[in-house]
């Protein structure tokens, strides 16, 4: 296994330079999200009018897997309706569970966020690529709540 | 401080042992193996594998009960580890000597049975900053049943006790003391003589959670003068699922039993119960016999190499490690304590410690990153984890160059 293909340099550029990285004052929908194991600590601010995602920020702290998901998540989904906020999240959760991709179109589709592909390789970091992904869908769902890995 | 000579000396005797521990020689990644995650889980030698393969195909049955033979050999095969214990520690009795799942089981049954029903409102417990969550939890579980107060001794910069404020902090409220002999954050020694006398001059008993100072140091339970003392046999070399309460005759005698079943009974009727006398008062249910014939192997083991040349490697070890990481450029140690067990806490400057352990893992380095179950230490220092590597006496200054140049390259790959 290559350590590249985990920290490919997509990744490295999203943990150094994060994009979207602040602070949105409500109305915008936020939620807390909480890796235990590692002490990842992350909180994703959304502003969404008439089923769009107008704008997406994060903030907090974590490894350079989670910084990253959390930068690439944001970028991809600003602009997008909630429908395939939705959609994303699902083919994401497959990328980095599954053994195999769904289908091979499926990486093309998703442009830098192949990038996390990797990380199935390493299941002990799952979590980390995740984490952002499932604090999204908490804040966008249920804007109250936080969210824990364990 | 070891001089050139002596240290020689100590690697060569020490590079015998490695052949010991047939899971040291295997190849992680393509890589051999490096295991430097002692302080959360040590390897175990032949000798402990051999002792637990002996007791289950020569001697298992029930102990205590039957009168038949592979009963009796189970029950001696359990007993002499329980004297084997005693011996090691230096207990006068083996009935202080108390079989638990491990150093959280001993904790939780000295806060079950002797503080709970001891404490109420306006008492108080005293830890310290340093503590593993075994240490903090379960005292948080008996203020929380009784109204007691759980009280925190403050540390320094360097991840020592502050240890005149723990003792401005011993009242006439303070119930227990409960403080670790080494921080498994840190490696931190505590004062523990210091400690006990301190506390006994208030006539407060003290429990010492000792799970990663029995690896690296001898005891003596009537020098040290300790109410309970507690540790893990996996840390020892031992198998997991096995640990020990030490605890002063005269309290266990007072403590209920904690938990009811068999053989903690010495008759049983529905108009009421006797209970069994020590040690057996608190073993209900079948014991681990495997897991404790296992740790009186280890103790064999780390006997007869001596925990006097084991400490003095060790030193030499972990000075080797705190100046061959010291040397690598964005690398800070933390917890720099004057008297350490030998493992360093560190952290790199733009390398997050979970990125790191799963970059050592790939040259086949074993490390822990994360809190180390102490996340008040970590908040104390202002950082969610830290890398940490924790050295036993089969490790190598070989090795730990190894990681100091796979910790340079992991900064390379980020900067």
């Amino acid at each position: 296994m290559d350590l590249k293909e985990l920290y490919r340099d997509v990744i490295l550029d999203h943990n150094k330079r994060p994009r979207n990285f602040g602070v949105l004052a409500p109305p915008a929908a936020s939620a807390r999200g909480h890796n235990p194991l590692c002490g990842d600590q992350l909180t994703i601010y959304a502003k969404v009018e008439d089923g769009i995602i107008k704008e997406l920020k994060f903030e907090g702290s974590g490894c350079a897997i989670s910084v990253a998901s959390a930068s690439l998540m944001t970028e991809a989904l600003t602009g997008k309706t909630l429908g395939q906020a939705d959609a994303l999240y699902t083919q994401i959760h497959g990328l980095l569970t599954h053994a195999e991709l769904p289908n091979s179109t499926c990486t093309a589709e998703l442009g830098k966020l192949a990038a996390l592909s990797g990380v199935r390789e390493f299941p002990a970091r799952v979590k980390c690529a995740s984490l952002c992904w499932h604090t999204l869908q908490a804040a966008l769902n249920n804007p109250t709540t936080s969210v824990c890995t364990e | 401080m070891t001089t050139h000579n002596d240290s020689a000396a100590l690697d060569k005797k020490f590079a015998q042992y490695r052949a010991d521990f047939p899971i040291l020689s295997q190849i992680i990644h393509g890589k051999p193996l490096v295991y430097l995650d002692n302080g959360a889980s040590a390897q175990r030698p032949l000798a402990v594998i051999e002792a637990e393969q002996r007791y289950a195909t020569s001697m298992h049955a029930n102990v205590h009960r039957g009168v038949h033979t592979l009963s009796q050999r189970a029950t001696d095969a359990y007993e002499g580890a329980r004297e084997r214990v005693r011996a090691f520690l230096n207990a006068k009795s083996s009935r202080e000597i108390i079989f638990t799942r491990g150093t959280t089981e001993a904790i939780n049954l000295v806060a079950q049975s002797y503080a709970r029903p001891r404490l109420g409102p306006n008492d108080e417990i005293l830890i310290t900053w340093l503590e593993h969550h075994a240490n903090i939890v379960p005292w948080q579980m008996v203020a929380a049943a009784t109204g007691a107060k759980l009280v925190v001794a403050p540390i320094n910069q360097a991840g020592e006790l502050d240890f005149a404020a723990f003792k401005s902090l011993l009242s006439t409220r303070t119930r227990l003391v409960a403080t670790s002999h080494v921080s498994n954050a840190l490696g931190s020694v505590l004062p523990v003589r210091e400690i006990v006398a301190a506390a006994h001059a208030q006539g407060v008993p003290v429990l010492l959670d000792g799970a990663q100072a029995v690896p690296h140091c001898a005891l003596d339970m009537q020098e040290l003068d300790c109410d309970f003392y507690v540790f893990s046999g996996h840390k020892l070399y031992g198998p997991t699922g096995i640990g020990v309460l030490y605890g002063r005759e005269s309290l266990l005698q007072e403590m209920p039993p904690w938990q009811g079943g068999g053989d903690m009974i010495l008759s049983v009727s529905f108009q009421g119960t006797t209970y069994n006398e020590l040690p057996y008062k608190f073993e209900a249910g079948t014991p681990n016999m495997s897991g404790a014939v296992g740790l009186a192997a280890a103790i064999d083991y780390v006997d007869q190499i001596g925990l006097g040349d084991i400490s003095a490697f060790e030193q030499d070890l972990l000075a080797h490690a705190t100046q061959a990481l010291t040397a690598v450029a964005g690398v800070r140690i933390i917890g720099t304590a004057a008297d350490k067990a030998s493992l360093v806490s560190f952290v790199v400057d733009g390398v997050h410690p979970h990125d790191l352990g799963t970059i050592l893992d790939q040259d086949g380095i074993a490390i822990r990153t994360g809190h180390h179950c102490a996340m008040p230490v970590m908040e104390f220092f202002g950082l969610p984890a830290t890398a940490r590597a924790s050295f036993a006496f089969y490790n190598t200054k070989a090795e730990i160059d190894q990681l100091a140049t796979a910790v340079a390259n992991a900064r390379a790959l980020f900067l």
